[in-house]
């Protein structure tokens, strides 16, 4: 045998890979609905704060600030293993999916919060007074004027963000979510072979390819001449 | 509060912090008129047209234009900003809107318009300034003094009772002003009431019913064109017409 035929037979071992091909799809599915709830609810709370902020009401933004430093600075590990094994001391005991969900959800909420306030403030005075002057109220001049403005130059920084935090849902693997990670690593001591590794990997690009391309159109989409 | 000028502001005082930009303004504007304001940079012209529309709350006075107590915490002021337009030295359009959607945009939420009417509006007022063609292009594919004959069309089309501008040629290339002046002389011409901030001396002379000249937040002196110009009584604005005439 050849030094390729081995290493195929060792990390491409079909198999191997055939046998422990639905729980990879099974991780899939679970990584897949983990990282909707992060994106949806992450972002959407990130957006919540940043329009929060935007109201200038000064105990509320130190608030906002404070839990936004905190998030952006704790390992996302950190937050989840407190969550799974902390919290039940204090009443609530969340299921290791419920632990990294949450965990990475107020991760992409702490840092999108801080994109899209960037976003945000980097519009220029004169498009808030164009506006504010013909009549709009503070509301319409935010969402008419200046949100699609900002949400154009946040695109970017936002998809990088949002993959990498969502990519952090292997670290469920932590508090046994059986997701991709998971699945693989677990197949990978049960058969003593890396092939099933090699599938987890071949499942993220699947899942993530896509993301990173559909960020891209929106990205030209959003762009217009100046 | 009765009166019989569609602008009437009272001791205006105006602080930035420690700063006292405004120090008791008095400016009455009557319906139809042009009134021009002058004066050396930092005088407060600016501070002063803002506070008018209110975008500045002025520190104290009074404000009533067309009847509404601008200052008056009761006052709907999105209502009232619409009688009041503006035009700003950098245009200020939205950058991913079309020119008529710029147009439409407070057509639409403010005056509560349909699409379609506020469109046929829109694409009237770009009419007004000479842009009908241009209605579907963005502002990064206009030129400086199209890009600002937009802006006034967004305000127009509102139908303001009074409308101010805040040097609305500074910022363009020499050739690309006397199209802006243009629309201008229209506008004056349908009877717009105009208070405009400009060093455009020439167009003061010759469309302004009334000069202003500002000097560290005070209204020195104002009069006639002719008056200011030639025969100016305070010895500052004698310095500050030498001035700008040199140039
Ligand atoms: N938002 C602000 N905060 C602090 N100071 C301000 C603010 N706006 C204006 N000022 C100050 O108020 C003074 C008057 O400014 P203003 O813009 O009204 O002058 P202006 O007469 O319009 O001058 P210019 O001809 O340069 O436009 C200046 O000293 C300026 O620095
Ligand atoms: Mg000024």
């Amino acid at each position: 045998m050849s030094g390729w035929d081995k290493f195929v037979e060792t990390f491409f071992n079909a198999k191997v890979m055939w046998k422990y091909l639905p729980d990879i799809l099974s991780g899939m599915v679970v990584t897949i609905e983990l990282a909707l709830l992060i994106v949806v609810t992450g972002l959407g709370a990130g957006l919540a704060l940043a329009l929060l902020r935007s109201l200038a009401i000064r105990p509320l933004n130190w608030l906002i600030i404070f839990v936004v430093d905190l998030f952006r600075s704790l390992p996302p590990l950190v937050i989840i293993v407190l969550m799974y094994f902390g919290l039940p001391y204090a009443g609530p005991a969340p299921s290791g999916f419920v632990s990294t969900w949450l965990s990475l959800a107020f991760v992409l909420m702490a840092f999108s919060e801080e994109i899209f306030w960037a976003g945000i403030t980097s519009i220029p005075k004169g498009q808030w007074e164009a506006s504010r002057s013909t009549g709009l109220s503070f509301g319409q001049t935010l969402f008419n004027v200046v949100l699609p403005q900002a949400f154009r130059l946040t695109i970017p920084p936002l998809t990088n963000r949002t993959i990498s935090i969502t990519k952090g849902t292997a670290l469920g693997t932590v508090v046994a979510v059986t997701e991709i990670l998971g699945q693989a690593s677990s197949a990978m001591s049960n058969s003593y072979n890396p092939s099933p590794l090699m599938m987890g990997a071949a499942a993220y690009v699947v899942l993530f390819l896509p993301v990173v391309v559909a960020a891209r159109w929106i990205e030209s989409k959003f762009a217009w001449k100046r | 509060m009765a009166t019989n000028h569609i602008v009437d502001a009272r001791a205006i005082h105006k602080h930035f912090g420690t700063l006292h930009v405004l120090k008791g303004v008095d400016l009455k504007v009557d319906e139809r008129e042009l009134v021009f304001i002058i004066g050396p940079s930092g005088s407060g012209k600016s501070t002063l047209l803002r506070c008018l529309n209110r975008l500045e709350e002025p520190s104290s006075g009074s404000i009533v234009v067309d009847g509404i107590d601008m200052l008056n915490p009761k006052t709907d002021i999105n209502h009232a900003r619409r009688r009041i337009g503006m035009v700003f030295q950098s245009f200020n359009l939205y950058p991913h809107m079309t020119a008529l959607g710029n147009v439409t945009l407070a057509l639409r939420k403010v005056a509560g318009k349909g699409r379609a009417e506020a469109e046929a509006l829109g694409r009237a007022a770009l009419e007004r300034v000479g842009l009908a063609e241009r209605a579907d292009h963005t502002p990064g594919q206009l030129s400086g003094g199209q890009q600002q004959r937009v802006a006034i069309a967004r305000s127009i089309a509102l139908e303001p009772r009074v409308m101010l501008f805040d040097e609305p040629t500074s910022a363009l290339d020499p050739e690309l002003v006397g199209s802006v002046l243009e629309v201008m002389r229209g506008l004056r011409e349908s009877g717009m009431t105009m208070i405009v901030v400009s060093h455009e001396m020439g167009f003061a002379r010759n469309a302004a019913d009334r000069v202003v000249f500002m000097d560290d937040g005070l209204i020195v002196e104002q009069g006639p064109p002719a008056a200011i110009f030639e025969t100016p009584s305070h010895e500052r604005t004698r310095a500050f017409i030498g001035q700008i005439q040199r140039h």
